[in-house]
């Protein structure tokens, strides 16, 4: 019941980064790229028809994570207490920049906001690619200080950064070397997706130029992962210990780098764009796979991991739930292939009927 | 420890208080707008079909503050709360991810639908996607309202060796006493609120003699929805509400009622009165003997407790807090069944759109009720205190152990600016769809 309950809670966190990565790769692209304001409206409305309903996908996975693993949960929340707080600022951030841009006609209240969607896209992807580092790299669960801990042996509380900016050690901050690094590749990661969604998607002019930018950074993320790879035996002395236990779990990669290639050669937008989604759940897949059936690796020697099996809640919770959870799941099918079906094409030709 | 609590308490309480500002005026209002567009498929007048145009602008507009607002809220369970979620996620996360999973995707997948769609689908399904609009949104009421009870009165759990609550009893979440007359009042509530707006904004067309075809639908409209549901809230859904407190929360019920010593031979209902902890007695006060026990158990002689039968430490911790709240709910609720009678008789005798002094008054009601939703779920949160799960769980024992006192202060500051500026932004968006008025559609 437990991998049950980890498995689609993987995959509803998945598709929201599927779906709202592409939100925030629209922001970045718009940020650095967008320069006439015909495409800056529809790269903007590329993102801004859908976020809610993407962000959506965030809440339910939170509520399963919630249900499902309350001790994670509590954990996790209290414990990445600082750098969530500014994830739900950038989420605010992002979401007035869109509601707002159109509102009034003077190119200064556009440019605001175009800023405000932009930045917060590219700092959320950062973050949420410094989250993902800071769970495969683990952290000081009790908070072990001189060999004693001073909370419960499932609490932490980690700074924003310590002056070292060292992933090595009992004493990590949410934002070193490492970490920094994963972020990186998210922002280039979604970047690249949210090129092929704009391509997907509008007519906008720059769609030629964001096909160079595409392959350029795909470069970049193949450079950036090499590295990552390298260093990851820092965090983690059996790196890649787990996919030999499991051979099965090298689909995860295998899914990344037929990611990557997609770039290359796949042959329409739509292929293009399903080859970035891959890139995106291998990714995740794959750092989830390396410190299975661990879920918080600690950093000490004194307190336990966290795992799937030490933080969940009763059997009979986990079973109720998956009972509904199965209506809950054909329903978010229907809802979703209604709702793009109907919302589906390229957003310059649609006719809002308004 | 003491001051990790009362900053956590403050940063929830004004980021849920800011919160609900925004879904009481969606729930009611996608009622409103469902009842508009059924009408202009029933009488094929094009001006119901433009009044659910241009209320929905409004609803987006507060649905977008709703769903940013209402993450924050989400979070904070883990970020703030984290001990009462590692103890009781088993059971309140069954009800909350329900909601995500059920009520959320249905509101926000036909909402842009809704607002995109009524070229491409054609009127009817247009007014069904409005409904499932209205059915998302009631439903997420519901299970926020299902988690709230059981923080009220828990049922259907079990508690384990190491102070976990798990589910015992799945069903016996849903068939919480507390949880029918607890949603049935908020929703009702809720409709208050947006047939005010309704007809606050009806009021205002007329007043400024602009856009005035539609002020008069608006104001009528606000006021039938306005009368039905503020009787409703009062009577039978409020009342329901007082037995649940008296009888499951006896402590919080003398607070609400201001009753300090037990009276022989009935209780009186206080009607002004300033609490005086240092004195336990009610200063200025005016009373009306016996009613209260009336009204709670129809029998004037029955005895209500009053607080000085109650250890300290059962008694909430902010006693002139709860009371004020109390009765500024029920007086504003007495006065709004007052004002929407008389507008409802001159409506009747179609004298209404031209009495001004009465239309100055409708347009300038309108926060009221955003007050009495506020103070109504104070009277529920402080009366709950000084637990978290009543009964069962202390809120000092709920916090994060982790997150100290000055970062939940950094972020609770950090609420208050960016809170600021969203409800300026709101401000100038709604003031803006108002001014623009309802636009009859482009052929
Ligand atoms: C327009 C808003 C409004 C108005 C006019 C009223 N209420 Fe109310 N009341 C609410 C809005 C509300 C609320 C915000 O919706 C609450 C908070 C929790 C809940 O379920 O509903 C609530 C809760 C609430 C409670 C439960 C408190 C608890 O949970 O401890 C009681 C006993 C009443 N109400 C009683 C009344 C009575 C007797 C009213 C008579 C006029 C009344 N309310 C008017
Ligand atoms: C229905 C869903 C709700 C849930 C699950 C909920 C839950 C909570 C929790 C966990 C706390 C913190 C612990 C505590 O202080 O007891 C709290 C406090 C509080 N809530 Fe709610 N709440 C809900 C709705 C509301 C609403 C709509 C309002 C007001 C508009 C509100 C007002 C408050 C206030 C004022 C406090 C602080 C009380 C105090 O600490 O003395 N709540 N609530
Ligand atoms: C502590 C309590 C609460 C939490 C954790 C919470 C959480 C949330 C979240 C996460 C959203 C955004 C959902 C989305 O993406 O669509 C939201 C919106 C919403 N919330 Fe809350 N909420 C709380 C209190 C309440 C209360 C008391 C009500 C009313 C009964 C309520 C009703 C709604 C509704 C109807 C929406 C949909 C957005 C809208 O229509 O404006 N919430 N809430």
């Amino acid at each position: 019941m437990e991998i049950f309950w980890y498995i689609i809670i993987a995959i509803v966190l998945s598709i929201f980064f599927i779906l709202d990565g592409y939100d925030f790769g629209t922001g970045i692209i718009h940020l650095f790229f967008a320069k006439e304001e015909k495409d800056k409206v529809v790269i903007a409305k590329a993102a801004g028809l859908f976020w809610d309903s993407n962000e959506v996908w965030l809440v339910a996975g939170g509520g399963l994570l919630f249900m499902a693993f309350p001790t994670f949960y509590a954990s996790v929340f209290s414990g990445f207490y600082l750098p969530l707080i500014l994830v739900l600022w950038f989420i605010i951030f992002r979401a007035i920049g869109l509601e707002l841009r159109g509102q009034f006609d003077y190119p200064i209240w556009k440019s605001i906001w175009d800023k405000s969607f932009g930045i917060s896209s590219l700092l959320m992807a950062l973050f949420f690619g410094v989250g993902l580092g800071n769970i495969v790299r683990g952290v000081n669960l009790g908070g072990v200080e001189n060999g004693v801990s001073t909370y419960e042996a499932h609490y932490f509380f980690l700074p924003l950064w310590n002056s070292s900016f060292s992933p090595s050690g009992t004493h990590p901050g949410v934002i070193d070397w490492f970490t920094i690094i994963i972020g990186i590749i998210a922002v280039v990661t979604l970047a690249i997706h949210g090129a092929n969604w704009i391509r997907l998607k509008t007519n906008s002019s720059i769609n030629e130029k964001l096909k160079s930018i595409v392959s350029r950074l795909t470069w970049v993320l193949i450079a950036l992962t090499i590295f990552s790879l390298a260093v990851w035996h820092v965090i983690n002395p059996r790196p890649f210990g787990n996919f030999a236990d499991n051979p099965m779990f090298l689909i995860f990669p295998l899914l990344y780098l037929a990611g990557i290639a997609g770039q290359f050669f796949a042959p329409t937008y739509w292929w293009k764009f399903c080859s970035s989604s891959m890139i995106i759940v291998g990714g995740i897949t794959s750092s989830l796979a390396s410190i299975f059936p661990v879920i918080l690796p600690s950093t000490n020697t004194l307190n336990d991991s966290l795992t799937i099996y030490n933080t969940t809640t009763s059997a009979y919770g986990l079973s109720v739930a998956a009972g509904w959870m199965i209506i809950g799941i054909i329903l978010l099918a229907v809802y979703t292939i209604v709702q793009k079906k109907l919302l589906g094409g390229k957003i310059d030709d649609m006719d809002y009927g308004h | 420890m003491e001051d990790m609590i009362f900053y956590d308490r403050l940063q929830f309480a004004f980021t849920i208080t800011f919160h609900y500002l925004f879904p009481q005026l969606t729930m009611g209002l996608s009622l409103i707008i469902v009842y508009f567009k059924w009408q202009y498929l029933r009488t094929k007048t094009e001006q119901y079909n433009d009044a659910a145009r241009f209320f929905m602008k409004i609803f987006a507009i507060n649905f977008t503050m709703g769903v940013v607002t209402g993450i924050p809220m989400e979070f904070q369970f883990g970020t703030n709360w984290a001990k009462f979620s590692e103890l009781t996620g088993g059971i309140i996360g069954q009800t909350l991810a329900m909601e995500g999973t059920f009520s959320f995707f249905l509101e926000s997948s036909f909402l842009a639908l809704f607002i995109f769609g009524e070229k491409l689908m054609g009127q009817k399904l247009h007014l069904l996607t409005g409904f499932l609009v209205f059915l998302g949104s009631w439903a997420s009421g519901y299970f926020i309202l299902a988690t709230n009870a059981w923080m009220q009165h828990p049922v259907g759990y079990e508690v384990l060796a190491n102070g976990k609550f798990v589910l015992e009893n799945f069903s016996a979440l849903f068939s919480n006493p507390w949880l029918l007359p607890a949603f049935l009042h908020n929703q009702m509530a809720s409709v208050v609120t947006s047939s005010f707006v309704v007809a606050s904004i009806g009021a205002f067309y007329l007043l400024s003699k602009t856009e005035e075809e539609y002020g008069k639908l608006f104001l009528k409209t606000g006021v039938i929805f306005g009368l039905t549901s503020s009787l409703l809230v009062a009577f039978p859904t409020g009342d329901w509400n007082a037995k649940n407190v008296v009888k499951y929360q006896p402590a919080a019920f003398a607070a609400m009622e201001g009753i300090f010593e037990t009276e022989e031979g009935g209780a009186e209902i206080v009607l002004i009165g300033q609490p005086n902890m240092v004195e336990k007695k009610l200063d200025n006060k005016i009373a009306v003997p016996n009613i209260l026990s009336f009204l709670t158990y129809q029998e004037w002689d029955k005895e209500i407790k009053g607080m000085e039968e109650f250890d300290k430490e059962e008694l909430p911790d902010n006693i002139p807090a709860l009371y004020y709240s109390y009765h500024m709910m029920v007086g504003l609720g007495t006065i709004f069944i007052g004002v929407m009678a008389l507008a409802a008789f001159l409506l009747w005798r179609k004298k209404l759109y031209s009495f001004a002094p009465l239309l100055w008054v409708i347009m300038f009601l309108f926060p009221f009720p955003y007050i009495a939703n506020i103070t109504g779920w104070y009277v529920a949160e402080l009366g709950r205190q000084p637990y978290l799960v009543y009964g069962l769980l202390r809120t000092v024992e709920g916090i994060s152990p982790t997150v100290s006192s000055g970062n939940t202060l950094f972020t609770l500051l950090g609420f208050v600016g960016l809170y600021m500026l969203l409800g300026l932004l709101f401000l100038l968006l709604v003031g803006k769809a108002i001014h623009a008025g309802p636009k009859p559609i482009k052929h």
